[in-house]
Protein backbone atom coordinates (compact mmCIF):
# COMPACT_ATOMS: atom_id res chain seq x y z
CA UNK A 1 0.00 0.00 0.00
CA UNK A 2 2.84 2.32 0.99
CA UNK A 3 4.70 1.47 -2.22
CA UNK A 4 1.15 2.28 -3.82
CA UNK A 5 1.11 5.95 -2.77
CA UNK A 6 4.61 6.71 -3.40
CA UNK A 7 4.22 5.43 -7.02
CA UNK A 8 1.02 8.23 -6.99
CA UNK A 9 3.27 11.05 -5.26
CA UNK A 10 6.27 10.08 -7.94
CA UNK A 11 4.35 10.54 -10.98
CA UNK A 12 2.39 13.58 -9.98
CA UNK A 13 5.78 15.28 -9.42
CA UNK A 14 7.26 13.82 -12.77
CA UNK A 15 3.87 14.92 -14.28
CA UNK A 16 4.35 18.38 -13.12
CA UNK A 17 7.91 18.26 -13.61
CA UNK A 18 7.28 17.93 -17.62
CA UNK A 19 4.42 20.65 -17.59
CA UNK A 20 6.86 23.12 -15.72
CA UNK A 21 9.09 22.90 -18.38
CA UNK A 22 7.22 22.62 -21.37
CA UNK A 23 4.85 25.37 -20.91
CA UNK A 24 5.46 28.75 -19.73
CA UNK A 25 2.59 29.10 -16.62
CA UNK A 26 3.46 32.66 -15.19
CA UNK A 27 0.99 34.82 -17.32
CA UNK A 28 -1.85 36.65 -15.55
CA UNK A 29 -5.14 37.13 -16.30
CA UNK A 30 -4.82 40.89 -15.17
CA UNK A 31 -2.14 41.59 -17.54
CA UNK A 32 -5.18 40.78 -20.15
CA UNK A 33 -7.19 43.13 -18.44
CA UNK A 34 -4.73 46.27 -18.23
CA UNK A 35 -3.65 45.65 -22.40
CA UNK A 36 -7.76 45.59 -22.64
CA UNK A 37 -8.23 48.54 -21.34
CA UNK A 38 -5.51 50.34 -23.05
CA UNK A 39 -6.52 49.52 -26.53
CA UNK A 40 -9.49 50.65 -25.72
CA UNK A 41 -8.26 54.40 -24.13
CA UNK A 42 -5.87 54.18 -27.22
CA UNK A 43 -8.62 53.75 -29.64
CA UNK A 44 -10.44 56.78 -27.93
CA UNK A 45 -7.63 58.97 -28.36
CA UNK A 46 -7.36 58.12 -31.96
CA UNK A 47 -11.37 58.95 -32.23
CA UNK A 48 -10.49 62.31 -30.25
CA UNK A 49 -7.59 63.31 -31.96
CA UNK A 50 -9.15 63.06 -35.70
CA UNK A 51 -12.83 64.30 -34.48
CA UNK A 52 -10.87 67.77 -34.40
CA UNK A 53 -12.10 67.54 -37.84
CA UNK A 54 -15.58 68.28 -36.54
CA UNK A 55 -17.47 65.60 -37.29
CA UNK A 56 -19.36 64.30 -34.52
CA UNK A 57 -20.53 61.39 -36.29
CA UNK A 58 -18.56 58.03 -36.05
CA UNK A 59 -19.08 56.16 -39.11
CA UNK A 60 -18.46 59.96 -41.02
CA UNK A 61 -15.51 60.41 -39.80
CA UNK A 62 -14.41 56.52 -39.96
CA UNK A 63 -14.99 57.09 -44.06
CA UNK A 64 -13.50 60.04 -43.53
CA UNK A 65 -10.37 58.48 -42.07
CA UNK A 66 -10.72 55.66 -44.38
CA UNK A 67 -10.35 57.29 -47.90
CA UNK A 68 -9.08 61.42 -47.53
CA UNK A 69 -6.93 63.51 -45.51
CA UNK A 70 -4.99 60.66 -44.24
CA UNK A 71 -1.64 61.95 -44.77
CA UNK A 72 -2.30 63.85 -41.56
CA UNK A 73 -3.34 61.48 -39.34
CA UNK A 74 -0.47 58.64 -39.51
CA UNK A 75 1.89 59.81 -36.82
CA UNK A 76 -0.31 60.57 -34.14
CA UNK A 77 -1.98 56.94 -34.61
CA UNK A 78 1.02 55.44 -34.97
CA UNK A 79 2.28 56.62 -31.53
CA UNK A 80 -0.70 56.32 -29.90
CA UNK A 81 -0.73 52.41 -31.54
CA UNK A 82 3.28 52.21 -30.54
CA UNK A 83 2.29 53.48 -26.84
CA UNK A 84 -0.32 50.73 -26.51
CA UNK A 85 1.84 48.14 -27.59
CA UNK A 86 4.94 49.14 -25.12
CA UNK A 87 2.45 49.52 -22.69
CA UNK A 88 1.29 45.97 -23.10
CA UNK A 89 4.67 44.57 -23.14
CA UNK A 90 5.26 45.95 -20.35
CA UNK A 91 2.17 44.73 -17.98
CA UNK A 92 2.84 41.33 -19.58
CA UNK A 93 6.77 41.31 -18.78
CA UNK A 94 5.38 43.07 -14.99
CA UNK A 95 2.57 40.48 -13.81
CA UNK A 96 4.38 37.62 -15.02
CA UNK A 97 7.43 38.58 -13.13
CA UNK A 98 5.32 38.85 -10.33
CA UNK A 99 3.35 35.71 -10.73
CA UNK A 100 6.42 33.87 -11.19
CA UNK A 101 8.18 35.55 -7.89
CA UNK A 102 5.15 34.16 -6.11
CA UNK A 103 5.04 30.57 -7.09
CA UNK A 104 9.34 30.19 -6.72
CA UNK A 105 9.66 29.95 -10.78
CA UNK A 106 11.91 31.84 -12.42
CA UNK A 107 11.07 33.94 -15.65
CA UNK A 108 13.64 33.63 -18.31
CA UNK A 109 13.32 29.99 -18.93
CA UNK A 110 13.92 27.76 -22.20
CA UNK A 111 10.62 27.63 -22.39
CA UNK A 112 9.45 31.31 -21.63
CA UNK A 113 12.41 31.94 -24.54
CA UNK A 114 10.58 29.76 -26.79
CA UNK A 115 7.26 31.44 -26.05
CA UNK A 116 8.59 34.93 -26.85
CA UNK A 117 9.95 33.86 -30.41
CA UNK A 118 6.97 31.77 -31.25
CA UNK A 119 5.10 35.07 -30.63
CA UNK A 120 7.21 37.24 -31.96
CA UNK A 121 7.55 36.05 -35.29
CA UNK A 122 4.33 36.42 -36.56
CA UNK A 123 3.97 39.61 -34.45
CA UNK A 124 6.74 41.58 -35.91
CA UNK A 125 5.96 40.43 -39.44
CA UNK A 126 2.51 42.21 -38.99
CA UNK A 127 3.68 44.93 -38.39
CA UNK A 128 6.52 45.26 -41.21
CA UNK A 129 3.12 44.36 -43.15
CA UNK A 130 1.34 47.28 -41.58
CA UNK A 131 3.70 49.62 -42.05
CA UNK A 132 4.51 48.64 -46.07
CA UNK A 133 0.17 49.16 -46.28
CA UNK A 134 1.00 52.41 -44.62
CA UNK A 135 2.98 53.46 -47.41
CA UNK A 136 0.96 52.02 -49.97
CA UNK A 137 -1.98 53.85 -48.45
CA UNK A 138 -4.05 50.55 -47.71
CA UNK A 139 -5.32 52.38 -44.74
CA UNK A 140 -8.35 49.95 -44.18
CA UNK A 141 -6.19 46.95 -44.20
CA UNK A 142 -4.08 48.17 -41.25
CA UNK A 143 -6.07 46.97 -38.45
CA UNK A 144 -7.41 43.65 -39.55
CA UNK A 145 -4.03 42.63 -40.92
CA UNK A 146 -3.03 43.25 -37.49
CA UNK A 147 -5.34 41.15 -35.57
CA UNK A 148 -4.68 38.33 -37.96
CA UNK A 149 -0.96 38.23 -37.20
CA UNK A 150 -1.62 38.80 -33.43
CA UNK A 151 -3.51 36.03 -33.37
CA UNK A 152 -1.18 34.29 -35.59
CA UNK A 153 1.44 34.83 -33.08
CA UNK A 154 -1.05 33.79 -29.85
CA UNK A 155 -1.70 30.52 -31.77
CA UNK A 156 2.20 29.97 -32.36
CA UNK A 157 2.82 30.42 -28.60
CA UNK A 158 -0.11 28.97 -27.38
CA UNK A 159 1.89 25.77 -27.74
CA UNK A 160 4.56 26.73 -24.82
CA UNK A 161 1.60 28.18 -22.09
CA UNK A 162 -2.14 28.11 -21.26
CA UNK A 163 -4.00 26.69 -23.78
CA UNK A 164 -6.29 29.51 -23.73
CA UNK A 165 -3.90 31.19 -25.52
CA UNK A 166 -4.21 29.23 -28.84
CA UNK A 167 -8.33 30.04 -28.39
CA UNK A 168 -7.59 33.71 -28.22
CA UNK A 169 -5.46 33.84 -31.11
CA UNK A 170 -7.83 31.84 -32.92
CA UNK A 171 -10.67 34.52 -31.86
CA UNK A 172 -8.36 37.53 -32.89
CA UNK A 173 -8.24 35.71 -36.39
CA UNK A 174 -11.63 35.39 -37.00
CA UNK A 175 -11.74 39.08 -36.23
CA UNK A 176 -9.44 40.39 -38.23
CA UNK A 177 -11.05 38.51 -41.19
CA UNK A 178 -14.13 39.69 -40.70
CA UNK A 179 -12.84 43.25 -40.32
CA UNK A 180 -11.80 43.03 -43.89
CA UNK A 181 -15.67 43.42 -44.61
CA UNK A 182 -15.98 46.77 -42.65
CA UNK A 183 -13.38 48.98 -43.67
CA UNK A 184 -14.80 51.67 -41.37
CA UNK A 185 -14.96 50.14 -38.94
CA UNK A 186 -11.63 49.75 -37.93
CA UNK A 187 -11.31 51.47 -34.45
CA UNK A 188 -14.65 49.71 -33.67
CA UNK A 189 -12.81 45.64 -34.50
CA UNK A 190 -9.62 47.18 -32.82
CA UNK A 191 -11.51 47.76 -29.66
CA UNK A 192 -13.02 44.42 -30.05
CA UNK A 193 -9.88 42.75 -30.95
CA UNK A 194 -7.26 44.04 -28.71
CA UNK A 195 -9.75 45.67 -26.30
CA UNK A 196 -12.90 43.22 -25.02
CA UNK A 197 -11.06 39.89 -25.87
CA UNK A 198 -8.49 41.35 -23.90
CA UNK A 199 -10.48 42.30 -21.29
CA UNK A 200 -12.53 39.07 -21.40
CA UNK A 201 -9.41 36.42 -21.45
CA UNK A 202 -8.12 38.02 -18.75
CA UNK A 203 -10.99 37.74 -16.27
CA UNK A 204 -11.66 34.52 -17.18
CA UNK A 205 -7.71 33.46 -16.45
CA UNK A 206 -7.82 35.09 -13.26
CA UNK A 207 -11.11 33.66 -11.98
CA UNK A 208 -9.83 30.45 -13.46
CA UNK A 209 -5.49 29.95 -12.11
CA UNK A 210 -5.26 33.18 -10.12
CA UNK A 211 -8.02 33.21 -7.52
CA UNK B 1 4.06 -8.85 -7.51
CA UNK B 2 7.03 -9.99 -9.20
CA UNK B 3 6.21 -8.88 -12.93
CA UNK B 4 4.89 -5.64 -11.49
CA UNK B 5 8.35 -4.04 -10.05
CA UNK B 6 9.86 -5.49 -12.72
CA UNK B 7 9.66 -2.46 -15.35
CA UNK B 8 10.77 -0.28 -12.26
CA UNK B 9 14.53 0.33 -13.02
CA UNK B 10 16.96 1.11 -10.59
CA UNK B 11 18.94 3.78 -11.97
CA UNK B 12 15.97 6.02 -11.68
CA UNK B 13 15.65 5.75 -8.02
CA UNK B 14 16.92 9.11 -7.06
CA UNK B 15 13.91 11.92 -7.68
CA UNK B 16 16.67 14.01 -8.99
CA UNK B 17 17.45 11.86 -11.78
CA UNK B 18 14.02 11.16 -11.92
CA UNK B 19 13.71 15.31 -12.61
CA UNK B 20 15.94 14.79 -15.09
CA UNK B 21 14.97 12.36 -17.06
CA UNK B 22 11.24 13.94 -16.67
CA UNK B 23 12.76 17.56 -18.22
CA UNK B 24 14.90 15.59 -21.11
CA UNK B 25 11.92 13.35 -22.17
CA UNK B 26 9.84 16.30 -22.98
CA UNK B 27 12.52 18.62 -24.12
CA UNK B 28 14.59 18.20 -27.20
CA UNK B 29 17.78 19.36 -24.84
CA UNK B 30 18.40 20.96 -21.89
CA UNK B 31 21.11 22.94 -20.32
CA UNK B 32 22.76 22.77 -16.98
CA UNK B 33 22.06 26.44 -15.34
CA UNK B 34 18.22 25.76 -16.65
CA UNK B 35 17.81 21.95 -15.17
CA UNK B 36 19.81 23.60 -11.68
CA UNK B 37 17.01 26.04 -11.55
CA UNK B 38 14.22 23.86 -12.44
CA UNK B 39 15.11 21.14 -10.04
CA UNK B 40 16.49 23.25 -7.34
CA UNK B 41 19.09 21.30 -6.70
CA UNK B 42 23.37 22.41 -5.85
CA UNK B 43 25.84 22.00 -8.85
CA UNK B 44 27.59 18.89 -7.40
CA UNK B 45 24.46 17.01 -6.46
CA UNK B 46 23.35 17.76 -10.44
CA UNK B 47 26.56 16.91 -11.48
CA UNK B 48 27.37 13.39 -10.12
CA UNK B 49 23.35 12.20 -11.14
CA UNK B 50 23.96 13.70 -14.89
CA UNK B 51 27.60 11.73 -14.98
CA UNK B 52 25.35 8.56 -13.61
CA UNK B 53 23.01 8.91 -16.21
CA UNK B 54 25.63 9.90 -18.74
CA UNK B 55 27.80 6.56 -18.18
CA UNK B 56 24.48 4.51 -18.17
CA UNK B 57 24.45 5.98 -21.72
CA UNK B 58 20.78 7.19 -20.78
CA UNK B 59 21.49 11.27 -21.19
CA UNK B 60 24.06 12.63 -23.53
CA UNK B 61 26.36 15.65 -23.10
CA UNK B 62 26.50 18.38 -25.57
CA UNK B 63 29.47 21.34 -25.00
CA UNK B 64 29.63 24.21 -27.13
CA UNK B 65 29.78 28.58 -26.74
CA UNK B 66 27.25 30.64 -26.05
CA UNK B 67 29.45 33.73 -27.15
CA UNK B 68 32.56 33.21 -25.02
CA UNK B 69 30.73 31.18 -22.14
CA UNK B 70 30.49 27.18 -22.18
CA UNK B 71 27.55 25.87 -21.90
CA UNK B 72 26.70 22.39 -21.47
CA UNK B 73 23.71 20.87 -22.59
CA UNK B 74 22.11 17.27 -22.47
CA UNK B 75 20.15 15.18 -24.65
CA UNK B 76 18.66 12.37 -23.62
CA UNK B 77 19.52 8.93 -25.80
CA UNK B 78 17.11 6.48 -27.67
CA UNK B 79 17.86 3.91 -24.95
CA UNK B 80 17.17 6.71 -22.17
CA UNK B 81 13.77 7.20 -23.35
CA UNK B 82 13.00 3.66 -23.63
CA UNK B 83 13.90 2.84 -20.39
CA UNK B 84 12.35 5.83 -18.98
CA UNK B 85 9.26 5.17 -20.65
CA UNK B 86 9.33 1.28 -19.47
CA UNK B 87 9.96 3.08 -15.84
CA UNK B 88 6.91 5.62 -16.18
CA UNK B 89 4.60 2.24 -17.08
CA UNK B 90 5.78 0.19 -14.13
CA UNK B 91 4.54 3.17 -11.99
CA UNK B 92 1.19 3.45 -13.07
CA UNK B 93 0.65 -0.29 -13.86
CA UNK B 94 2.09 -0.41 -9.66
CA UNK B 95 -0.70 2.22 -8.96
CA UNK B 96 -3.44 0.66 -11.06
CA UNK B 97 -2.60 -2.88 -9.48
CA UNK B 98 -4.74 -2.00 -6.45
Amino acid sequence: MEKNSTSAEELKTIRSIMEESTRFLSLSGLAGVFMGLAAILGAVLVHIIVLENGSLRLDAYFSYLAISEVDRIPWGIISIALAVLLFSAAVAFYFSRRNAAKSGRSIMTPVAKRLLISLLIPLVTGGIFSFILMFQDLYQLIVPVLLIFYGLGLVNAGKFTYSEVFYLGLCEIVTGLVAIFFPPLGLIFWSIGFGLMHIGYGIYMFRKYES
Amino acid sequence: MKDLIAGLNKVFESRIRLGIMSILIVNDSYDFNNLKETLNVTDGNLASHLKALEEKGLIRVEKHFVGRKPNTSYIITENGNLLFRQHLKALEDLINAK
